[in-house]
């Protein structure tokens, strides 16, 4: 379909390389669906569930004795904004889940609040998750996810669930908070799936 | 959490504005005949998409003003300085002009009349929009509602006289907040603290479900009050406008 908007002429901001309908910040907004849950790093727990019922279970000394990574990421949220050049420290999964037996396809992560999020497992490997900690060098706000939040900056940024606290791994794909609510169960933003059916 | 399960494809639609209504100096309320409008519910979005003539496009997503009721719906956009959709939303989109739209959007920051319980909104600057299309939901319903609305000044409100008009008509208490300048008569100038979450909203024992929106720190300070006066966390739903946008 095609109209014009009588009257606009926009404004091509940059040359840079943004996901089609992304516009360019450098603030960090945040986006979250209740309060803010303040979470202690020594009440804090990360759980890994297999589809056979076994759990895994990291708390935060643990997370922080493992191997970490400097992570610099481009982040897109699916309200528009894109953020170039983000820098994290974190954990990755495939170190977290380099012990887990599964031959699960798809994990529902949760959050401490009640968030919930799901991906297939394949994305959340090789290189494409972690478990960030540090955001710019510094322990990462509460409101921005702090003390822990899931990174997966290749799918729009509500996949990178704020607030981690566990994985449940699964055959099915259980869809999670804002899946259920109208959007993508995929979320890739190079494809625009912002909403379901996109 | 409460789960509203809508998972049809969205398309775009032609929309034609029918009506402008200047709400403040930068703030404007569109009325849009959308022909095949599903109907939304109270609170929810849509994604508008300008294009220029050599078919650049921009989109950005505005919270709906208004109930469901008819073929129209209502659209309150504040112009973001230096932005590049609200600015053309606000000062040059006419009536009779055609506006491309998708939606309705968003399952999460909605209140529905069969909700039970009283409900508490809390709006600070044009995060009063979705808040005044529950207030319209709200008149075909008997559940206690209050409104507490956080402006900078007496100017500063949006939905003046319909505010007035929606707490004449349908019994619901509404506090008005200013932060940098009152007007005559009014003598406390400040932001939302403790006091006015004691004195002006329901308490925790009222089990309200509490709806919040606006700019970020707004929202972060006011669920952070809510939270600490004994609110549970799970009844707080917000919606925050990030400081960038437009």
């Amino acid at each position: 379909m095609g109209i014009v908007s009588p009257g606009f002429t926009g404004r091509r901001r940059s040359a840079e390389e943004l996901p089609p309908g992304q516009y360019l910040t450098h603030d960090f907004p945040v986006l979250s669906a209740g309060p803010t849950p303040q979470v202690r790093t020594e009440h804090w727990e990360f759980t890994v569930t297999t589809e056979s019922g076994e759990k895994h279970k990291w708390d935060w000394a643990s997370l922080l004795a493992m191997p970490s990574e400097e992570i610099t990421k481009d982040i897109h949220c699916v309200t528009r904004w894109s953020k170039l050049q983000t820098e994290w420290q974190g954990v990755s999964l495939d170190a977290l889940l380099a012990d887990v037996e599964t031959s699960a396809d798809f994990a529902l992560v949760s959050s401490y609040g009640g968030y919930t999020t799901n991906l297939p497992l394949d994305d959340l490997l090789d290189g494409q998750a972690w478990i960030a900690y540090e955001y710019d060098g510094e322990p990462i706000d509460p409101e921005h996810g702090g003390p822990a939040r899931l990174l997966v900056p290749h799918l729009y940024f509500w996949k990178s669930a704020k607030w981690v606290r566990g994985l449940v791994l699964s055959d099915s794909e259980d869809l999670g908070f804002w899946e259920t609510a109208g959007y993508h169960e995929y979320g890739d933003p190079w494809k625009e799936q912002r909403y379901a059916g996109d | 959490m409460e789960r509203t399960a809508v998972r049809r494809r969205l398309s775009w639609q032609v929309a034609t504005v029918v009506d402008v209504r200047r709400e403040t100096a930068t703030a404007r309320t569109i009325v849009l005949d959308v022909p095949d409008w599903p109907g939304h519910l109270a609170g929810q979005h849509v994604d508008v998409r300008l294009t220029a003539p050599d078919g650049y496009r921009a989109s950005r997503s505005y919270s709906i003003a208004s109930a469901w009721t008819s073929t129209t719906i209502e659209l309150t956009v504040e112009s973001v300085p230096d932005g590049e959709v609200s600015p053309y939303l606000v000062d040059v989109l006419k009536p009779g002009d055609p506006l491309e739209l998708r939606g309705p959007v968003g399952g999460w920051f909605v209140w529905k009349p069969e909700q039970e319980g009283p409900v508490q909104l809390i709006g600070g600057g044009s995060g009063v929009v979705p808040l005044r299309a529950m207030l319209q939901a709200h008149t075909s319903s008997t559940t206690p509602v209050r409104l507490l609305y956080s402006v900078r000044r007496p100017t500063s409100v949006i939905y003046v006289d319909d505010l007035k008009e929606l707490a004449a008509a349908d019994d619901v208490h509404i506090s008005l907040v200013y932060t940098r300048e009152a007007p005559a008569g009014e003598t406390r100038v400040g932001r939302i603290d403790a006091d006015v979450i004691d004195r002006l909203t329901f308490t925790p024992a009222d089990e309200p479900t509490t709806y919040v929106c606006g700019p970020t720190p707004f929202v972060e300070t006011v669920a952070d009050l809510l939270v600490a006066a004994g609110h549970d966390p799970a009844r707080i739903r917000t919606e925050r406008f990030g400081p960038t946008g437009g």
